[in-house]
């Protein structure tokens, strides 16, 4: 039972929205550097599960989120946007090879699982701080939080991954 | 009909993912107007029980230093008490104007364009909307969303935020803005060019609200300089109260606020 797909992504699912909440909402690095560091919850998601589940899944995820830190819906609507390029942007990356059954995550080379990941938080954070923003004469502010951010975002996730890898070598 | 069936069929995960981000896009414009989403904030029961939780284990480390805190206000308290001779007057209970209410913060933000406050106090403790939120310093917000046991605080760092506020010596009235780029300062708009200025001068809130108090202490000016219509002041204020470190706030209920608001809406009605 502790293995299964359903109990590890439920935890996963619970555990990362407290880690996002109690955490890295209270982070304020620099006074205004706050991590979304459950955007990983997109990026171990299984692969072959069904398409439709997985956006109802995101979706809960970015309002569970929202209603804990006062966003309105920013992030279920960052999140669900990500999930839903999630399959484009694997062919991008991975090519051909995503297609087969056998396929994963931990087969690939660390590079693409760099752009993979790379290109969620980017997609995610420029989603989510248009929203937030929402006036184009701060254009500029937009670009600047997703950079700046995504790159802490980034690196924490990194560390994460690397943390609870299962791969031993 | 069956093309139709096919075409919803073939392009089920876009739909569905049309839908969803319609369902966000409500929920995130509808709020845009004035007030936070009614259904979508921290102040309910189960947010702000994990909020809770996680802030009864924070607090203990902070314990001596939130004495110390504590301590110096009721110090500050003391010596007005004492220099006031109110001390022996008898006070008419029936004819007091403001009642306050003690509550601690779970959640605290600053970071977003948008940042409310939760506190641990609700309708239980008969807080309603719209009512001060203040700290020993100065004003935190106003109450926006309420709860059994929790409330949601929209901060004075909020893009949404409009606090009237004067400036102490000279009497102007203007209102408080906050631009979003820094937690420590906000900014005074509408104060015309005829107001004697200085940097350093002392902010206060004013008495066109109908929430707060008059004269709450609020900042003092560190910059200042004309708008674009080169008629008002545009005004830079140092914050008093560090935002990023508020534990223990008061609630002030105004309490002829119901009256002020009738009257008003009264007069309104009959031009």
């Amino acid at each position: 039972m502790i293995s299964s797909p359903f109990f590890i992504s439920t935890l996963r699912f619970v555990l990362l929205i407290l880690v996002q909440i109690l955490i890295f909402n209270k982070l304020n690095f620099f006074g205004f550097i706050n991590p979304l560091v459950y955007v990983l919850f997109i990026y171990w998601y299984p692969i072959k599960e069904n398409r439709t589940t997985f956006l109802v899944i995101s979706f809960l995820l970015g309002l569970c989120v929202d209603i804990f830190s006062d966003t309105l819906a920013i992030n279920a609507a960052a999140t669900v946007t990500i999930a839903y390029f999630r399959p484009v942007l694997m062919r991008f990356v991975f090519g051909v090879n995503y297609e087969f059954q056998s396929f994963k995550l931990n087969s690939s080379t660390k590079a693409q699982q760099f752009t993979f990941l790379a290109l969620l938080i980017i997609i995610h954070h420029f989603t989510y701080f248009i929203l937030e923003i929402f006036s184009f004469s701060n254009s500029l502010l937009i670009l600047q939080k997703t950079l700046v951010i995504g790159l802490s975002t980034l690196i924490l996730c990194l560390l994460f991954i690397s943390l609870f890898s299962t791969k031993k070598e | 009909m069956q093309q139709i069936i096919n075409f919803l069929i073939r392009y089920k995960t876009f739909l569905l993912y049309i839908l969803l981000l319609l369902i966000a896009f409500v929920f995130t414009f509808q709020s845009h107007s004035y007030h936070q989403s009614k259904f979508l904030n921290s102040s309910n029961y189960f947010t702000g029980s994990i909020y809770q939780l996680s802030e009864n284990i924070n607090s203990y480390f902070e314990l001596g230093k939130e004495n110390e805190t504590l301590l110096k206000e009721n110090e500050l308290l003391r010596y007005q008490l004492y220099n006031q001779n109110i001390y022996t007057a008898k006070q008419d209970t029936t004819k007091l104007n403001y009642s306050v209410t003690s509550a601690r913060i779970v959640k605290n933000s600053f970071a977003n364009q948008r940042n409310y406050i939760t506190i641990n106090k609700g309708k239980q403790d008969s807080i309603q909307q719209d009512m001060g939120v203040i700290t020993d310093k100065g004003v935190l917000g106003i109450v926006e969303n309420t709860s059994n046991g929790f409330s949601s605080v929209q901060s004075i760092l909020n893009d949404k935020s409009r606090i009237n506020a004067k400036i102490k010596n000279s009497n102007h009235f203007g209102s408080l803005i906050w631009d979003t780029k820094d937690y420590t300062s906000v900014q005074l708009t509408d104060i015309p060019r005829l107001a004697p200025l200085s940097i350093g001068d002392t902010i206060v809130t004013g008495a066109m609200s109908s929430i707060f108090p008059e004269n709450i202490p609020i900042g003092t000016i560190s910059k200042f300089d004309l708008d674009s219509s080169k008629s008002f002041y545009f005004i830079e204020v140092a914050l008093f109260t560090d935002m990023t470190n508020v534990k223990n706030v008061y609630i002030i209920t105004a309490l002829n606020r119901k009256e002020i608001l009738e009257l008003e809406a009264e007069t309104q009605s009959n031009d």
